[in-house]
């Protein structure tokens, strides 16, 4: 009985290595193995080929797509992800949960689908398509297309980490604000933007990582024309059926750099304001 | 409108207001008239109405029927921001990214610029006002740094530097711990008593409204079942609810029958006791039990069963046999060892006065039939004869049927 419960602490302090070797090995083989191999194809012929494989026309071509095309679809994702976290934390209405289900059909929906969707719409045999085509104006195979086709890959982002946020907080503060005299735009900056900063901030860098890493989507409606409608995760697919190899791994390289970078402020802002931004996970609504 | 005389000219009409929340009446025809410098409370459990009403007075809210008007004015066309109204909140609602003096500063800072005052004087403003809440010294903290009270307060500079004409309260109190809350309590009714502003505070806590308040409106179900000072609502309460809600009540059923009404043995000398009402209930005060009477007068056995000492006064629980209940008493601490009350003693006991109800079923909508004020014929002089007493008070009895 006693030998029982005094159990051996070694015992239990292999189990917990144990545990943490799967887990280490894990990220080690998915996730950092990758990365590493992403580097070291890169790099493989030296640094000078991998820079000149970046400074190719098509791979600075591809950089300025995808920035652009983040640059228009982020900052209306804001606009969106604010109005909707909005319009779901601050009021009752019919309808309210199939809004919710909405904001997150991207999420559900694989990105090949959206992206094809667009191509009904919008392409030249599309329902759209030949009133497009007679106003001269092209969307599908175009950069219009590829901007519609991220905005609606990264809808929820924004707005799912501010609704759970908004929910928590409650309306007392801009009731305060109100009734205090302040203007709806006046509540708006000095009350309710201080109050969601940090969580804004959040979905805007997971948004831009999406925005800027979306392929599946973007790659229906882009149509393929090098130097003018392929971002950079399509050009690295490019380059890579051409057997360019360190070609595709340049591009990657700045993919992965992007994605680090987007971890580290994320967990400098998780750590500095812990509090304010983890205290409104999703899932607290 | 008619004119208006000077003193009713800031009178806040309140008329036949009424809410609904997904089909569920929140307000219900509610009309008050709200005294200009008077110190109201609404007083209510919750879902009675109250803070709807409140929240409609600061405009975060709206009636889908009746009017609200100051001083002739159509008081709800004005905007949450035009109507000079302090508002604070039970949670407190401060700004949590802004400091003490910010939070303060908030209501003068958001004006347009011709009628904002300038920052020397928006921070001379802050600073009299922080002193005024005595919270000196504490404008550069966060809200976060402050403990209950002190946030309250700020709240409550941060109200006042509007220069409201209207302070509404809502639950002030309701977050804090005991001991702060009665401190916090006589020191705002001290500053109310300083600044004569018109004050409606929200309360469920029927101490602090009587206490606080210079009349207390009793809510319930959305409407509202009486209007008085402190001691009409104790005292003379209105309807059965009133008499439930505020203070605490022995209930007793009455039998009506031989021209008389009846509780056990006790008789209540000068009530008609006719069987045209379906129900009547009587309701004593525990401090309006006699015990120890003499065996002549009409009364109950009861046998003590518990004495709670609690400081000045003692709650007895009487077992009375006859009736089948048992009645709660409140003696002087002191009385318990002159009157020998000890557990297992028997007593004659009876009411020195009661409220009594004819509940109606004829109509539902009424919360009673008649209503008396009964007091023991041999009670201190001059008493009113309790049939004449009837007609007292604002309650929806109708007086004079009875005799």
């Amino acid at each position: 009985m006693s030998r029982l419960k005094r159990q051996p602490p070694w015992s239990r302090q292999i189990g917990r290595v144990l545990l943490a070797l799967v887990a280490i090995s894990f990220l080690v083989l998915f996730l950092l193995l990758p990365l590493a191999v992403v580097f070291v194809e890169a790099l493989r012929q030296g640094l000078h080929v991998y820079l000149s494989s970046i400074g190719q026309h098509e791979a600075l071509a591809a950089i300025r797509l995808t920035l652009l095309v983040a640059a228009i679809s982020v900052p209306l994702n804001v606009v969106f992800g604010v109005a909707a976290a909005w319009l779901m934390a601050r009021f009752e209405f019919r309808g309210k949960a199939l809004l919710g289900a909405f904001i997150d059909l991207p999420f559900s929906v694989s990105p090949v689908i959206s992206g094809l969707v667009y191509v009904l719409l919008f392409g030249a045999q599309g329902w759209f398509g030949s009133w497009l085509g007679a106003h001269d104006i092209k969307i599908i195979f175009a950069v219009p297309g590829l901007v519609l086709a991220t905005i609606f890959i990264t809808l929820p982002f924004v707005a799912r980490e501010l609704i759970p946020l908004m929910q928590s907080q409650g309306s007392d503060e801009e009731e305060a604000a109100r009734v205090l005299g302040a203007g709806g735009w006046q509540m708006f900056f000095r009350v309710t933007l201080p109050n969601i900063r940090w969580a804004l901030l959040y979905g805007v860098l997971l948004c831009n990582a999406r925005a800027m890493g979306e392929f599946g989507a973007v790659s229906v409606v882009s149509g393929h024309i090098r130097g003018l409608t392929t971002t950079m995760p399509l050009e690295v697919e490019m380059r890579y059926n051409e057997y360019d190899y360190v070609g595709a791994f340049a591009i990657a390289t700045l993919l992965a750099l992007l994605a680090l970078l987007t971890l580290a402020i994320k967990t400098l802002l998780e750590w500095r304001y812990s509090d304010e931004i983890a205290a409104h996970a999703p899932g607290g609504h | 409108m008619p004119p208006v005389a000077i003193e009713t000219a800031m009178t806040l009409q309140l008329s036949h207001l009424s809410r609904r929340f997904t089909g569920i009446p929140a307000l219900d025809d509610v009309s008050l008239a709200i005294a200009p410098g008077e110190f109201l409370a609404l007083l209510g459990s919750s879902g009675s109405g109250k803070t709807t009403l409140l929240r409609i007075l600061a405009g975060l809210d709206y009636p889908d029927a009746g009017t609200v008007q100051l001083d002739g004015r159509d008081f709800l066309a004005a905007e949450a921001r035009e109507r000079k109204v302090g508002l604070v909140f039970q949670h407190y609602a401060l700004f949590r990214h802004l400091t003490v003096a910010e939070n303060v500063a908030f209501g003068l800072r958001v004006r347009a610029r011709k009628s904002r005052p300038s920052n020397a004087d928006i921070n001379r403003r802050v600073e009299q006002l922080l002193k005024r809440v005595q919270l000196d010294g504490y404008g550069r903290r966060y809200p976060a740094q402050l403990s209950g009270g002190q946030r309250q307060r700020v709240a409550l500079a941060r109200a006042l530097a509007v220069e409201p004409s209207l302070l509404l309260l809502d639950e002030p109190f309701g977050a804090l711990d005991a001991q702060v809350r009665v401190a916090l309590r006589r020191w705002l009714r001290e500053l109310h008593e300083e600044l004569r502003l018109t004050t409606v505070f929200v309360t469920h806590d029927q101490e602090e409204a009587l206490e606080l308040a210079d009349r207390i409106a009793v809510m319930n179900h959305g409407h509202i079942e009486q209007v008085g000072t402190p001691e009409v609502i104790y005292q003379q309460p209105a309807t059965p609810f009133v008499c439930e809600f505020i203070g605490k009540m022995n209930k007793l059923a009455v039998t009506c029958a031989d021209g008389r009404m009846s509780v056990g043995d006790w008789v209540l000398e000068g009530l008609p006791g006719n069987d045209r009402h379906a129900k009547v209930v009587a309701y004593v005060r525990p401090e309006h039990l006699s015990l120890g009477l003499p065996e002549t007068r009409p009364g109950w056995t009861a046998r003590l069963r518990h004495v709670y000492l609690a400081g000045s006064v003692a709650h007895l629980e009487l077992h009375i046999p006859a009736i089948g209940q048992t009645l709660e008493a409140d003696v002087g601490g002191e009385d318990v060892a002159r009157l020998g009350l000890q557990v297992g003693t028997e007593l004659r006991v009876a009411p020195r006065s009661a409220v009594v109800f004819a509940l109606g079923e004829s109509d539902a909508r009424l919360p009673f039939e008649e209503r008396w004020f009964w007091q023991a014929p041999d009670a201190v002089p001059p008493v009113p004869r309790a049939t004449s007493v009837a007609s007292i008070g604002e309650g929806r009895a109708r007086a004079g049927r009875c005799s």
